[in-house]
């Protein structure tokens, strides 16, 4: 009896073929992952299977018979289209099929980064360990999917030690914490003042206590908002009013009021530096109109950064980080073909198209 | 005296040229936009260091003293003690890229010590005597500059920092270097080290010396100790900021270096002085 050989195969959507609209339709909520599973395992040409499902892309990877795969595509969508109630017909348009070595080269360049929207984000690789650990658990899994996963999670590690892909924040609250550090290197010391509260205030302000910072103070006109703030937050507060006498207790100063004029002079942090004995001080101005006056810059040991500053050098890390995207895909390419040569020489049910 | 071959020159030259290739291995990195191993570039300088060793110890042997008879040697004894600094420090204080700027300093004065055959003269009687407390003087005054230099180094990280971080230049170069925290930190140690070793040799010399043998070396050295002291004190009471006591340890170090040049000239001078000694008997 001839041992029938099998493929690698891969079905899904991902941001790049289906609109947010569509993606919504097709994602799977956490409630439903068990039933569809159940199915999709019970589908006669499935030998080994793995739902990828974030908020970009519904994809399923699997190992089939390589004789039928028409026919296993078929059956693929159609259990999708099934179980989500998804036009079959409109599916077929925006599904992308993939098989053997080019879902290797697929799913090496999705955990590394480099396919998501935010280029270089490193989400995606939790997202696929998780994917990975939840298929084990549900016994979907065989030799071949596990060593797939296991060399992309691999290579999700080596292209980022070997290429730009992931340097440079890209968001606007990351980047305000890692000029933080270039400046005071560890955190954890640090002393955080935060003056009103606006969305991407707050969001810098979690980036920081995420990184340590615990000494927090927040500012406000009125004491009883202020308080109500910090007892939700564990922080301390002040009101506006004990602002000149504290601003030189602290190292990081983020600012976001609805302020129409400046609430940060020259002349006061001027004095505020003397007495911090001229150690630096690092001003975060995330309001518009500005909350901190543009000359207090030119203040040795002063680095004042504003929106526009922190976006642009989020821009800049995504161009780059986009630049780099050709280089890694070469890599990764390269790397994608010797793993399937070894995985073609170790399964040898495997076809070796 | 030659050890495989090899003649003291012969290994400092090797020495220069491996601190070269660590340096532009580096540097090549960092075009690239990579971080490079901070251990394949420690290695490299330690091989670098063990030649230039090999190199100094020769010489040493042969006039049977430290090597710091002549500029060329004092230069090299400088970098010496620079690249000794840094296999210490590096590993324990992690500061990223001083490996760079270390094996680009060291690369500089090697290559410009190797490359000016005046600074190498063969002395007869030493600078310095037969009195072995002055040449211990001499030894660490060497080492003190050799501490000074690395901290002229980080000095001039700082100062790249604060540049990047004012002017918002986050790329290249600028994506590797330590905080300002860090190098404030660790310009404040190496400034009192260095600043403890120059006292005790200059301690050394005000004991020991029987007469001084050049009286612009000698006002030089006590500007660049004084010039220390000063900025130590300013850096322990917080009297300026950091960028510029940067920029004073920079310029001192600079005065450290040109003050190197009357010692070469005292050399000569001493031996002038012998000569017409022995026409006048």
């Amino acid at each position: 009896m001839t041992q029938l050989t099998a493929q690698l195969l891969l079905v899904g959507v991902s941001h790049q073929t289906a609109s947010m609209e569509e993606r919504e339709k097709l994602v799977l909520t956490q409630d439903r992952f068990n039933d569809f599973y159940r199915g999709l395992k019970a589908l006669p040409c499935i030998q080994e299977s793995l739902v990828l499902n974030t908020c970009n892309r519904f994809e399923i990877y699997s190992v089939t018979q390589a004789e039928t795969s028409s026919e296993t595509i078929e059956q693929i969508s159609k259990y999708i289209c099934s179980f989500q109630n998804f036009d079959n017909t409109h599916f077929d348009k925006l599904k992308s099929v993939k098989n053997n070595k080019n879902v290797l080269e697929h799913i090496f360049s999705v955990a590394s980064g480099i396919e998501s929207q935010m280029v270089g984000e490193t989400e995606i690789l939790g997202q696929a360990k998780e994917a990975y650990a939840f298929a084990r658990k549900q016994e979907s899994l065989g030799p071949v999917l596990n060593r797939l996963f296991q060399k992309t999670f691999q290579s999700a590690k080596w292209i980022r030690s070997h290429t730009s892909i992931g340097s440079g924040q890209i968001n606007v609250a990351n980047v305000a914490v890692d000029l933080a550090k270039k400046i005071f290197g560890r955190l954890e010391t640090s002393r955080v003042l935060v003056i009103g509260t606006g969305d991407i205030g707050e969001k810098t302000l979690k980036a920081l206590r995420s990184r340590g910072i615990s000494n927090i103070t927040i500012v406000s006109r009125k004491m009883e908002r202020a308080s109500e703030i910090a007892q939700n937050m564990g922080i301390k507060a002040l009101t506006i009013d004990q602002l000149d006498t504290s601003l030189h207790e602290h190292d990081i100063v983020l600012t976001s009021t609805a302020s129409s004029t400046p609430i940060l002079t020259k002349k006061t942090i001027s004095s505020a530096l003397r007495r911090r004995s001229n150690r630096p001080f690092f001003l975060i101005d995330l309001a518009i109109p500005r909350d901190i006056e543009e000359s207090a810059a030119e203040l040795d040991n002063v680095y004042l950064y504003n929106l526009d500053d922190l976006a642009q050098i989020a821009d800049e890390n995504l161009r780059l980080r986009k630049m780099e995207t050709t280089h890694g895909k070469e890599l990764l390419t390269e790397r994608a073909e010797k793993t399937w040569t070894h995985f073609t020489a170790r399964f040898s049910h495997l076809s070796k198209d | 005296m030659e050890f495989l071959q090899l003649s003291d020159r012969g290994f400092l030259w090797l020495a220069a040229t491996v601190y070269a290739a660590a340096f532009i291995l580096a540097l090549v990195s960092i075009s690239r936009r990579r971080q490079h191993s901070r251990g394949i570039l420690l290695t490299i300088v330690a091989i670098g260091f063990i030649l230039q060793t090999t190199g100094l110890y020769i010489r040493g042997h042969a006039s049977g003293s430290c090597p710091v008879n002549n500029q060329f040697e004092i230069t090299q004894f400088m970098g010496w003690s620079a690249t000794l600094l840094y296999l210490v420090i590096g590993p324990a204080f992690r500061v990223s890229l001083l490996g760079f700027f270390t094996s680009a300093f060291v690369t500089i004065i090697s290559l410009v010590s190797l490359m000016i055959p005046s600074w190498d003269v063969t002395q007869t009687t030493s600078l310095f005597g037969n009195d072995s407390w002055i040449k211990v003087h001499a030894s660490l005054a060497t080492f003190s500059y050799g501490v000074m230099g690395i901290l002229a180094i980080t000095s001039a990280m700082q100062l790249l920092q604060n540049y990047s971080l004012k002017k918002k230049h986050m790329r290249g170069l600028f994506a590797y270097l330590p905080s300002i925290i860090e190098l404030e930190q660790i310009n404040f140690r190496l400034l009192a080290f260095g600043l403890f070793l120059l006292t005790l040799s200059i301690l050394l010399a005000i004991f020991y010396m029987a007469e001084p043998t050049h009286s612009t070396k000698l006002l030089l050295s006590g500007a660049i100790w004084i010039g220390y002291l000063i900025v130590f004190i300013i850096h322990k009471l917080r009297f300026f900021s950091s960028n510029n006591l940067a920029y004073i340890s920079i310029f001192l170090f600079i005065l450290a270096v040109i003050s190197l040049g009357p010692v070469a000239n005292a050399i000569d001078h001493s031996k002038d002085n012998k000569k017409q000694g022995s026409l006048s008997e």
